[in-house]
Parts: structure tokens; sequence; C-alpha cells
């Protein structure tokens, strides 16, 4: 992975001393509460309901094995014990004293670790996919570019006061599995007929209030102008994005009221003068940081075909586990496993101990190179273990917690931290999560229910992307209660798509109950093994509400 | 005398200040004086009003269209930037246009909601002279020049980004 020279390091021990000063400004009064905001945000401190917040970056979701440790150490010594992986990659710990940031974030220094712009209205973390550099669907690896756009936009003097938070994800796989078109800009990577690495540009997406997909502006970009491009898309929305309502502030509202067409014809114009410019990115800078990246450890080979099989013989889980929750690897021999951070209804989506992180950081070194990914459904992958050691990752994950081969399953869902962490939610989400988690444990049942992804979020904020889900769930307020609507037929992938809702919201204790009418009406209405999306695609909303609210009454 | 933050051969200085800001509505009726610093949507109705003196110095707020009106702009002293609110950042595009795309080499002064914790960006940006808000201590904001030796990406005091010089 991509390793700091003393430029990099500099900066982000710079950023360190400059917060503890910021810091120390707040505590002393010199700071009012409204002056430290944005400061404090741009170095991912939030205030939260009981206490602070400190999201960490972890640029393009890879960690290596001393920074997990770090994450662990960091969780033991300065929060209650674990940290919570969120749909951004990053890492969260939610009992967090003001006094000891700067302290935490010179240690997360000495591994290359840092939150910056992790939150505030500025460039955040750049997001790909959890199998960058690893998917046997890969064209190119995008690692490489999101380094270099993580440190084009690392303290941009420009765009550091945006009209609101803006976010870019890169991919560059057949398949999209980094939730492109969701993002403020997102680039897919790709070779064209001619054999160079060219960037298709989506800019304008984005979940909450209005979510909306992105749409194209940009067709074939050669990958040397992608720091440019993205300055000129940065400067007309700096510029024209709208900052008299918080609501309307993203970079879609702006799309959307000039149109795709003239925005990018905004965005064309502004960047014929930076076109060719000092930021055209070098081929020299592109081996420089691809350099990192080039991995040529593959030794291990794929051992014994005949003991594998047997291993899959002899254990149904293990067999389901390598099924659901391994992934090929462009290596043969290798493959990517994901680690289910979603046991079942004890343990919240996405919250992971400091002794699991551990295991996990051993493991990465143990069986595979050293390296773990975090995925923005909020799972831990150990991107290249090779075939032979499958067996024994298996059984140390079981009991580690770490091994439910429920991925992609229904249990597998995305949740935000909702009412109980955040003080910007309406309604909670893990105890709706730990409810349904309850009443679907039969892994079976599950495995036969195929593909089905749920999604909760907390508020319209859409932390938990529940747009984006198969199944979505938002928690609404009404009268000061808690309440719950439900969308169908949300996807992410190259067939993105937005759930619509079905119907009045339910309250807390009858979602359960809900969640397996919306199963039981998929098991009836399937044709042989069609997925949850492909039946509500086919056969629309209306026999689902019936399914969930009873026949309507006739009309007559 | 107000003090100001000048950025003298590279070095940021607190020095002694003698332009005054006229806003919109002082603008409206009173004439100007040789050290106002006027508004510009003042400038743009200038035929409209008594002008006994030529305006040497003028401020844009991020809502004026300054664009068209680039050419004369060259005649001033003085063009300041005003920041509404230290939290909206449409400032640091104007300047950088200012600077890199219309030539402006004259001084350039962040005005309004001026605080120390902005003050690397807007100079990185372009700004080579900063009205700090009153109500702060403005020797204290001059140790935030001094905090960073890396910038990745270009800027106008630096337009070659680190991989141009690592
Ligand atoms: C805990 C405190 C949190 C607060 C106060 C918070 C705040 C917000 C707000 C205000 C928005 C709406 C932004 C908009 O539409 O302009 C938002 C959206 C979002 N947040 Fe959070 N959030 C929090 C936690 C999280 C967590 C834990 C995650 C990941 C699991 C997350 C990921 C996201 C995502 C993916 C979106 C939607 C992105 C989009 O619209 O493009 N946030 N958040
Ligand atoms: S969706 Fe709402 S409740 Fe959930 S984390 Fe985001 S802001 Fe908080």
């Amino acid at each position: 992975m991509y390793q700091y020279d003393d430029y990099d390091a500099s900066l982000v021990s710079e950023r360190v001393e400059e917060f503890r000063d910021q810091v120390a400004r707040r505590i002393s009064g010199e700071l009012t509460k409204e002056e430290f905001l944005p400061l404090r945000l741009q170095n991912g401190l939030y205030m939260q309901k009981h206490a602070y917040m400190l999201r960490v970056a972890v640029p393009y979701g890879v960690l290596s094995a001393d920074q997990l440790r770090m994450l662990a150490h960091i969780a033991r010594t300065y929060d209650r014990g674990y940290g919570h992986f969120t749909t951004r990659q990053n890492i969260q710990f939610n009992w967090i004293k003001l006094e000891d940031t700067p302290t935490i974030l010179a240690e997360l220094a000495t591994v290359q670790m840092h939150a910056i712009q992790t939150s505030g209205n500025c460039v955040r973390n750049i997001t790909t996919e959890q199998f960058a550099g690893v998917a046997n669907d890969e064209v190119i690896d995008p690692r490489p570019l999101a380094e270099l756009l993580r440190q084009w936009s690392t303290l941009n003097p420009e765009f550091a006061f945006l009209p609101r938070k803006f976010k870019i994800a890169l991919s560059s796989s057949a398949q999209d599995r980094a939730a492109v078109r969701m993002h403020d800009v997102g680039i897919f990577l790709h070779q064209n007929a001619a054999g160079e690495k060219v960037l298709r540009v989506f800019a304008g997406g984005g979940l909450g209030r209005t979510p909306i997909l992105s749409a194209q502006i940009r067709e074939e970009l050669p990958w040397q102008h992608m720091l440019s491009y993205v300055e000129a898309v940065l400067r007309v929305y700096n510029r024209y994005g709208r900052r008299d309502n918080k609501y309307k502030a993203r970079i879609k509202i702006l799309v959307k009221a000039l149109g795709a067409d003239v925005f990018a014809k905004e965005v064309e114009e502004e960047w014929a003068h930076l076109k060719d410019g000092p930021s055209t990115l070098t081929e020299v800078e592109y081996q420089r940081v691809a350099y990192f990246f080039e991995e040529s450890r593959y030794n291990r080979g794929a051992g014994d075909e005949a003991i594998f099989q047997m291993q899959l013989a002899a254990n149904t889980r293990f067999a389901q586990w390598v099924k659901r929750n391994t992934r090929a690897h462009k290596v043969v021999g290798y493959v990517s496993v994901t680690l289910s951070t979603k046991p079942g209804a004890a343990i919240p989506p996405g919250d992971v101990t400091a002794k699991q992180m551990e295991y996990v950081a051993e493991w990465s070194e143990r069986f595979g190179l050293g390296e773990i990914r975090v995925a923005h459904e909020q799972n831990l992958i150990l991107p290249d273990i090779a075939q032979a050691d499958l067996y024994t990752l298996w059984q140390l994950a079981c009991e580690a917690g770490l091994g439910t081969p429920n991925l992609g399953l229904l249990t597998d869902m995305i949740v935000c931290p909702g009412g109980d962490y955040c003080s910007l939610a309406n309604a909670r989400s893990l105890p709706i999560a730990q409810a349904i988690a309850e009443r679907f444990e039969d892994l079976d049942f599950l495995f036969d229910l195929g593909d089905l992804s749920l999604n909760i979020s907390g508020c319209i904020n859409a932390c938990g992307h529940h747009h984006m889900g198969n199944v979505g769930i938002l928690g609404v307020d009404k009268d000061g209660e808690e309440w719950y609507q439900v969308t169908l037929g949300g996807a992410q992938g190259n067939h993105s798509a937005l759930g619509k809702v079905i119907g009045p919201a339910f309250r807390a204790q009858e979602m359960p109950d809900v969640i397996e009418r919306v199963v039981t009406t998929y098991c009836d209405l399937r044709v042989q093994d069609e997925a949850f999306v492909d039946t509500v695609a086919r056969v629309g909303l209306a026999p689902f509400k019936v399914g969930i609210y009873g026949q309507p009454k006739a009309a007559a | 005398m107000a003090n100001i933050i000048k950025i003298i051969n590279g070095m940021p200085q607190v020095i002694d200040d003698n332009w005054i800001v006229i806003s919109e509505v002082d603008a409206a009726t009173q004439s100007p004086g040789t050290h106002h610093i006027l508004p510009f949507s003042y400038w743009q109705k200038r035929d409209v009003y008594e002008v006994t003196i030529k305006p040497r110095a003028l401020w844009i707020s991020p809502d004026h269209d300054f664009e068209a009106s680039v050419t004369q702009l060259h005649e001033l002293d003085l063009i300041a930037v005003d920041f509404p609110s230290f939290r909206d950042g449409r400032g640091y595009s104007i300047a950088y246009l200012l600077r890199s795309r219309y030539g402006w080499k004259g001084e350039l002064r962040a005005i309004g909601d001026v605080l120390r914790d902005q003050l690397n960006y807007m100079r990185r940006c372009g700004f080579d002279a900063f009205a700090i808000r009153s109500d702060k201590n403005i020797h204290d904001a001059l140790k935030s020049f001094s905090r960073y030796s890396v910038q990745y990406q270009g800027a106008v005091d630096q337009p070659l980004p680190l991989f141009r010089r690592r």
C-alpha cells in the first residue's frame, strides 16, 4: 500500500499541531463554539448525543495490519473498546474526550493515519471498492488515482469551505461495487479502444433528502487530466452552488437546476483554462504512486485442490461461507475474504472490538499480505488469502465472531448509528436492525432467499444508504414518536436504482413482521431463482403493498 | 488607525492601515474619499452618482458579477474580497481567478469575517492583505502563516503541485 515519504509525514504532523492549537484555543474560550465547529469537523470531530465522535480516515478503504492495531489501541485506550466501520469506508469512535483528540491524532500519525477532512464542507475521504487491485473483473487498479486525488484534495486551499460536503468515488471494475453514482463526483476508470486509461466522469449524485443518481458529464477523459477536471467541477460548484439553504447546497441540486448538459458545458469552459496546466498528472508521478500498490508476493500457491474439496464436503457451513463470503482474485489460487461484522442480533452492524481488530491484523499477516480493506457495507476484507489457508482462517474467524456466512443476505444490513448515538436522528436504527436480525436467525432460510440488501437510516440524511437497499428502512418522526418508512427496489451496482416508498410508515414493534411479509410476498411471487430486486422490478410495488398492508378495499 | 496583516517580501507583518471600507448603504449617501474602499455595485452605477474622485479601491462581494468588468478593475490600487461569513468559501475562488486568470497584480485584501484559521488558505489563493475581524488579536493571527511546510496541490502562491517538485 501507499507509503508516506517525508512530505506526507510532515503534512500530517503539522496538521496535528495545528489542531492541538485549535483545541487549546477552544478550551481557553478564545474560539467560540461556532468558530470551532468547522475546524473540528474538518478534523473528523463531531459532537454527538453523549460525547464527541472521532471519524478517522481510511483512504479508499485500505488498511495495513499495523494501522488496524493502532485503531484497536485507540478503541481500547480512548473509547469503550470498539470502533464502528462506516459506509464511507472510515472508522468512527463514539466516546472520545475533546482533550484527548490531539494525542489520538498524534498516535495515528505514527502509522500514517489522520482524520483530515473526514467531515465538514470540503472534499471528503476518497472511496473506491473493497476489492480494488485484486478483483478478477478489474480493468485497471484504481488505487493510484485514488491516492493522487487524496493528496490533491488534502488541505486544498480553495475548496475547504464549499457550500456542502463533497464525496468522490472511483471504480474500475466490470461491476460497480463502490456505489459510484450516488457520489457528488463518480469516476469510472477504464481502458478505451486504443488501450489508453480514460475516465468516465459523473456528477451530481447523492442521497439524503433529495436522492439523485449522478449524470454523466464526460465520456473519455485521459487520466492525466483527472485533477484539473475535478478542479474545474469544484470551482463551478464552489462559485454557483447554493448557500442559502443547507438542503439545497449539494452539487446535485446545482446539476439538476442547470441540467447536466449545461453544467457539463460550464465545467468544460472552466477546464479549458486549466487543461495541460501544472496539475496535469505525469507518468512519473503515476508510476511513483502505483509502485506502492504493486504486489509480487503471491507465492503461496493454491494448495492441494483435493484437500480443499474434502473440507468443503465435510462442512456445510464452511462451504456456505466460501460460497458467500469469498470472491475470485486476479491471481489464481487466491481469493478475497469478507469477514462479516454482522453475526446476528447482539452486535450493531459495523461494530468491531479492539480484540477482533487485533485478530484480523494478525490473520492478514499470517494468511495474507498484511493488508485489510473496509467495505462500504461495513464489513472487513482480507483481500489476499491463499485457498489452502481458507479452512484454518474460517475456523479462527468463527471463534472471533467474524465468520458468519451472510454476505449479501438479508442480515448483512447497512445500518447507521441512528438515535442511539446520532444527534440528528429521528428514530433509532440499531434496535430495528436487532429485532430483524433476531427474526431471521435461520441461516438456511436466508440462503434460500438469496441476495437481498436491507439498509436502515435513522433519518433523511441517509447515512445508512436506505435508498439504495433492495429493502430500505427510514426512521421518521411523527408527533415525537419513532416511525419507520419502507422503500423497495433500491439497488447499488451497475443497475443502481433508488427505492420507492410503499405506503404509510410503521411502528418499531411492527418492523420484524413487516419485513417478514415482504419476504413472504417475494417467495410467493418469484419465478425459479429470481433475485429479490428482479421480482420487484418485474411485478412492481402493488403486489407487495397487498402482501404488506392487506387487500385494498374495493373502490365501488 | 486600524491594523491589517500584509505580506511584504514574503513576510506577513502587522502594519497600520488607512483605508476605510464603505458599506453599500453608506456608499449611497457618501461621496468617495481618496482612502475609501467602495462597493463594486456603487462603482457599477457610477454615472448615476456625482463622482468627484475616481475610486482607487473597490470591494467585491461573492454575489457581485465582477467578471464582465474585469479590465476596468486594473485601474485600481486595491481590490478587496468580502467574506460575509468565514464559512462562505466563494472568496477563495474569486481570489484565484483574479490572480491567475485576470492577472491582478496589486493588493488583494480579504475583508469581512476574516479569522486566523483561514489565513493560510487565503494566502495560498492569492490574498496578500488581511483585515482580521476586529474582535480578534491580530498578532496571534500571524502565527497561522507558518504552520505548514508542505502543500500537495498547486495554488496561486506555488502553481506547481508537489508532484512536480518532489
Ligand atoms: C454519527 C453522526 C453522523 C452525522 C451527524 C451525520 C450527518 C449527516 C448528514 C447531515 C447527512 C446529509 C448530507 C446531505 O444530504 O447533504 C449525511 C449523509 C450521509 N452520511 Fe452521515 N452522519 C453521521 C454518521 C454517519 C455514518 C456512521 C455514516 C456511515 C455509516 C455516514 C455516512 C453518510 C452517508 C453515506 C450519507 C449520504 C451520502 C450522500 O448523500 O451522498 N454518516 N450524514
Ligand atoms: S442517517 Fe441520520 S440518524 Fe443516521 S447517522 Fe446519518 S444523520 Fe444520524
